[in-house]
């Protein structure tokens, strides 16, 4: 699996990227993950709240940062 | 598992009325029968103002930082995008600035929503609407003005702000910037692969609402306890009318010297509202202070410098000026009408 963080810098960006790896390690999941903080990169999601999470290219959430079992259940879907 | 949804708010609420309107008493009561502090001090009058106000600005803050997490949910920056798509200069202003209040913002995604917003052809007068409205009427502003000044104040200050967004926004659409956004943005093709909105049941509002009095009250309780404790500490000791002479109403300058020191200067609403209440109460006009503090909310130098990245800096500058300036006329009005 291969999840990306989007976000450009801010404090809530990097809350998530921080519980992403977290949960992804107490849970055992096997995935990739990478920091998205280049705007146009970040653009072609058309995403406009930041922080997102990209999952295997596609946008699963946007604008907040969940809760870690929200986020469990996003990873394990 | 529905009910239980919506019966632990309803407890909540219950238990948050029972508080609400016995703080008074309870605060007199622990001042004048507990600390038994003699009445009339200096000490004393400081102490019954920081006990009774700490808790009733909190009070206040959850309940209503609650209901707006709750009616965010039903906002995002998607919908009010499709809302604003084609909208005419005017229209667009209007509802961009009205639709700014209620979407929820924070100064760090600034700049994925403006690239978002020009991309799809919203026209950059309505853009601006969007981006000084979202900033400047906040709901801890609200909250803390409704809280310390009561609804007039608060009223006068939602509708100014509204004013200033919708022509500051007309204005920089009219001014034909186009040309000084950096070219860049043009370019970028964005992804409209969005996915599906997101399914939202009732059970996540109430969540969502959860959410955001634990991200925004925990962000803003000590500055709220400070700012009423230095607001407590000048109630009783510095002198009235000490500001008067320097920021008074005979002063010309007193409007755009506030606003001018407040342009620069950075904090969040929970910050700045108790020493505007001092201020007030030391002699300072209600309209010099209320547009010293639009210029801290609503213009700060980390969002300058974020849009800078998408602006040229003839039209960062031309946006800082509209409102400046619209911020000074709203506090020389103010100031002659009360």
């Amino acid at each position: 699996m291969e999840i990306k963080i989007l976000g450009p810098g801010c404090t809530k960006c990097n809350t998530l990227e921080k519980l992403t790896r977290e949960v992804v390690e107490k849970n055992g999941i096997v995935a990739t993950i990478t920091k998205v903080d280049d705007i146009m990169e970040i653009m072609k999601y058309g995403v406009m709240s930041t922080p997102a999470i990209v999952i295997d290219e596609k946008v699963v959430l946007k604008g907040r940062v969940p809760s870690a079992d929200e986020l469990k259940q996003l990873l394990t879907k | 598992m529905k009910s239980s949804k919506w019966l632990l708010p309803i407890i909540l609420l219950g238990l948050w009325i029972l508080i609400y309107f016995n703080l008074q008493l309870v605060s007199n009561w622990l001042i004048d029968k507990i600390f038994k502090l003699p009445q009339g001090k200096h000490l004393t009058e400081a102490l019954r103002f920081f006990i009774f106000e700490v808790p009733k600005v909190l009070l206040l803050l959850v309940l209503i930082i609650f209901v707006v997490g709750i009616i965010r949910s039903f906002f995002t920056a998607e919908r009010t995008r499709k809302a604003l798509e084609g909208k005419s200069l005017f229209t667009g202003n209007v509802m961009a600035s009205m639709l700014g209040i209620v979407t929820p913002f924070c100064s760090c995604s600034a700049i994925p929503l403006f690239l978002g917003f020009v991309e799809s052809g919203i026209p950059l007068g309505v853009t601006f609407s969007f981006l000084i409205a979202a900033p400047m009427i906040n709901e801890v502003a609200v909250i803390l003005l409704f809280g310390l000044f009561g609804w007039k104040v608060t009223a006068i200050y939602i509708g100014t702000g509204l004013v200033i967004a919708i022509t500051a926004g007309w204005v920089i659409g009219r001014l034909k910037l186009e040309k000084h956004v950096e070219s860049w943005v043009y370019e970028i093709k964005a992804g409209h692969a969005e996915g599906e909105e997101e399914k939202i049941g009732f059970g996540d509002r109430i969540e969502a609402g959860y959410a955001a009095v634990k991200e925004i009250v925990g962000k803003v309780w000590i500055y709220i306890i400070i700012g009423i404790g230095v607001g407590a500490a000048a109630h009783g000791y510095v002198p009235e009318s000490f500001m008067a002479n320097l920021m008074g109403k005979s002063t010309w300058y007193s409007v755009p010297l506030s606003v001018l020191i407040g342009v620069p200067l950075y904090s969040n609403a929970a910050g700045i509202i108790p020493i505007v209440s001092v201020l007030i109460e030391k002699g300072v006009p209600l309209g010099t202070a209320l547009a010293f503090m639009m210029a801290v909310i609503g213009l700060s130098l980390p969002e300058m410098i974020i849009l800078r990245k998408v602006l040229k800096m003839r039209l960062l500058l031309t946006f800082a000026g509209v409102v400046t300036v619209g911020i000074i006329i709203v506090g020389y009005i103010f100031n002659t009408i009360y």
